[in-house]
């Protein structure tokens, strides 16, 4: 791409006309390089400049008052609750997005503000340091934070995913050791499940954890932990028992405890405000009493975790979106070509009206999910999946053509718009790969048709997979087909199938 | 300690990140729909008396606005960043207040509550007018210490440093007075998610405007006309600096 030249050697333009406000010029335009300068949208001037000059123009993200307002069918407290995450946003977040990416900075600092405004244990209980908001007030502060910094909201919310899950399913001598430190963010979280060897099919995780005495000695290693070496507390999802997801339990264990070490940071396209690593255990001992539940309860606490854990990384592609959104928008209004600004372009017009469409959408199946999950509805999991699922999608490809919009701009890093496409691209990916989700929606909408139920074997319960039924949906096949059915190919093709296997009551 | 009550005002206004658009009739702006918050100047003025409180030097800071209904949220966002107790002078919908009509209520506000301390934004970006405080000031018969950028209370008088066109300026004013604050005076706080809910419990007494002696009808100041600037005409370009100055004589502007 060739760079607009400096001024003083303009390229003669061939058709001896004048091309207003031609910028970069790809190779194979034909007009000259006029050696204009770029289009001075205020986001992107603002992009690089003082941050307090930054974060005023780029309040203007707060979206107001038009057909994708964030802030439409709330009420007076979540309105007030979204300003103040909207306001932080634009001022303590968004004027260093791009510095934290590319010097790959932790923000520890900035999260421990946040913090202080209450967003360290958003929907723990307030007896141990929480907010005790519900889901749907979650997402709105996820979705209004994320506009400032995506990938630091994303930790965010697996850091409030896991003091939830101490909260909740942790003893009171638990509760009250870990969670108000955790909710302060004087200390960080980390959710350890993935290892090299089990992604999608978690339930085959095999770091193992040998009681001897009052300790277990943990052997293994999680893979992809996102903060993993920078935090203090890790929640751990490790093998007591025996094989499949019931012989899974949940441990917390603390940085300096011996055996626990970690690999090397890992170099990513996005999500560079936050460092991900491998975690490695060698005879790592730790108490029984940092065992969060029952011995074999481990993968239900896990699962019911990453419900809410969903919604909230949903909630940050919606933001990363709506931020796109607006940017584009900006764009459009101030970039000419062929005599006029963008916005004439009744094409760029369709596409913007496209983008917010989807941006709604995607908004309210997340809302829509999230108040199930907070009424403890039973479709609340298959609906949490489902979200996800298309949320992320959506506001994946929302935020690529926000990037297709700026033209040759928008490859810059120094326009925002290539940092959301880049963040959210990995909200696709983790918390459960989307193939899973077909696996689980398609098992919900199975049993939903009523089709005839196979007989099981009389031991029911191994038939029974329990990450399904952790999810509210019970799934008769995935445990013994072992992988599960993977939808992500010819999806009615499997469907199909599916169904007809079980019609015929294979014996398995 | 004595009590010292302190009286803020503050005013719902459009949003400052809003593009402004002139209403058809060209007589004021559009504001059906768009989003309000509250004057960030106003902000301010809070936040120092939050501040004063929390260092004890106030015992209770009572926010009030004159406004319609929809001004109720705008208190309930002051209530959430400290003020302990909110009053509504109720104007009926479609109403329209300016400058005096403000200072009135807000007078007759400071004669029933006793306040010590006044403190109001030095303007409202929406009019931009400048006036209220003054106006206020004269009302009641109190010193008025404009445009602060530093407040300390003393017993019985409040050292205010102004910013003025010639720089810094530090007056002592004797208790009760007005204060108008600026834009350097602090930096407002967010208000903290336990703070948003703890409002919703604060008490918020609502006036009909009238009881304070506001005048029925229009406001005093009355907005003729509004109209966007003329669209930044081409430039010219020219060859030496002699047909320069003779084109700024020409045109002129030396």
């Amino acid at each position: 791409m060739q760079r607009p030249g400096r001024a003083g050697s303009p390229a003669p333009s061939p058709a001896g006309r004048a091309v207003p406000g031609a910028g970069l010029q790809l190779p194979g335009c034909p007009a000259g390089c006029r050696g204009a300068e770029r289009p001075r949208t205020a986001a992107a001037m603002a992009w690089r400049a003082a941050p307090r000059a930054a974060a005023r123009l780029l309040r203007g993200r707060r979206g107001i008052a038009s057909c994708i307002d964030p802030s439409t069918g709330l009420t007076e407290d979540q309105k007030e609750f979204q300003k103040v995450a909207f306001d932080f946003a634009a001022k303590e977040m968004a004027p260093y997005m791009a510095e934290w990416d590319e010097k790959e900075i932790f923000p520890v600092e900035t999260m421990r503000k946040a913090a202080q405004l209450g967003f360290g244990g958003i929907y723990v209980k307030p007896d141990v340091g929480g907010s005790g908001l519900s889901r749907l007030d979650t997402s709105i502060i996820f979705e209004a934070l994320s506009t400032g910094c995506t990938s630091t909201t994303a930790y965010m919310s697996i850091h409030n995913m896991c003091v939830w899950m101490i909260d909740t399913f942790g003893n009171e001598e638990q509760r009250r050791r870990f969670c108000p430190s955790l909710c302060s963010m004087e200390k960080f979280a980390s959710y350890c499940l993935t290892e090299p060897g089990s992604g999608s099919d978690a339930a085959s995780l095999l770091t193992s954890a040998q009681r001897k005495g009052d300790t277990y000695v943990l052997n293994g290693s999680k893979a992809f932990i996102s903060g993993g070496g920078d935090t203090d507390v890790y929640v751990v999802m490790c093998r007591t028992g025996g094989p499949g997801p019931k012989g899974i339990s949940c441990l917390v264990l603390e940085k300096g405890m011996p055996g626990l070490s970690f690999g090397k940071k890992e170099k990513k396209v996005g999500w560079n405000s936050q460092p991900t690593r491998a975690v490695i255990f060698e005879d790592c001992v730790v108490p029984v009493d940092n065992r969060l539940g029952a011995e074999g309860q481990g993968f239900s606490i896990a699962m019911q975790g990453l419900n809410g854990g969903r919604i909230n990384i949903a909630s940050c592609s919606l933001g990363a979106a709506h931020a796109s959104v607006l940017l584009a928008q900006e764009h459009l209004t101030v970039r000419k070509q062929f005599g006029e600004p963008l916005a004439n372009n009744q094409y760029l017009q369709f596409g913007l009206a496209e983008m917010a469409t989807r941006l709604l959408a995607a908004r309210l199946m997340v809302r829509n999910a999230a108040r199930a999950l907070q009424e403890g509805r039973q479709d609340a999991a298959v609906l949490c999946s489902m979200a996800k699922l298309f949320a992320t999608d959506e506001c994946f490809g929302i935020c690529n053509q926000a990037l297709q919009m700026h033209g040759g701009y928008g490859y810059l890093k120094d326009y925002a718009v290539q940092q959301f496409v880049r963040d959210i691209r990995v909200h696709q990916i983790l918390e459960g790969k989307r193939c899973s989700y077909y696996k689980c929606s398609g098992s919900g909408i199975r049993r939903k048709t009523a089709l005839e139920a196979p007989t099981f074997p009389q031991e029911s319960d191994s038939w029974v997979s329990e990450p399904c039924s952790a999810l509210g949906v019970r799934c008769a096949v995935c445990e013994c087909l072992g992988q599960g059915l993977w939808l992500c190919g010819s999806r009615g093709r499997y469907l199909v199938g599916y169904f007809k296997s079980l019609t015929a009551e294979e014996d398995i | 300690m004595a009590a010292l009550r302190v009286l803020v005002g503050v005013k719902r206004v459009i949003d400052f990140a809003v593009k402004v658009r002139v209403a058809p009739g060209g007589a004021a702006v559009q504001t059906q729909g768009v989003k309000h918050s509250l004057n960030p100047f106003c902000e301010i003025a809070l936040e120092e008396a939050v501040r004063l409180r929390e260092a004890g030097a106030a015992t209770e800071v009572v926010v009030a606005t004159l406004g319609t209904k929809a001004s109720q949220e705008t208190l309930r966002t002051a209530l959430a960043m400290g003020a302990d107790r909110a009053v509504l002078a109720e104007l009926a919908e479609g109403a329209a207040a300016g400058p005096r009509e403000v200072a009135v209520a807000l007078a007759a506000l400071a004669r029933r509550l006793q306040p010590q301390l006044v403190l109001l934004g030095k303007q409202a970006i929406d009019d931009d007018c400048n006036q209220t405080g003054q106006i206020l000031a004269a009302i009641l018969d109190w010193p008025q210490g404009t445009f602060a950028s530093r407040v300390s209370l003393e017993p019985g008088a409040v050292q205010v440093q102004r910013e003025v066109d010639g720089g810094l300026e530090t007056l002592r004013l004797r208790l009760p007075a007005v204060l108008t604050a600026d834009l350097r005076l602090n930096e407002p706080r967010y208000a903290t998610l336990p703070n948003i809910m703890k409002a919703k419990k604060k008490p918020l007494e609502v006036v009909p405007a009238a009881d304070l002696g506001v005048p029925a009808g229009p406001p005093r100041l009355r907005l003729l006309q509004l109209q966007e600037p003329p669209p930044r005409a081409g430039g010219e370009k020219v060859e030496s600096v002699e047909s320069l100055l003779g084109k700024l004589r020409h045109a002129g502007r030396i």
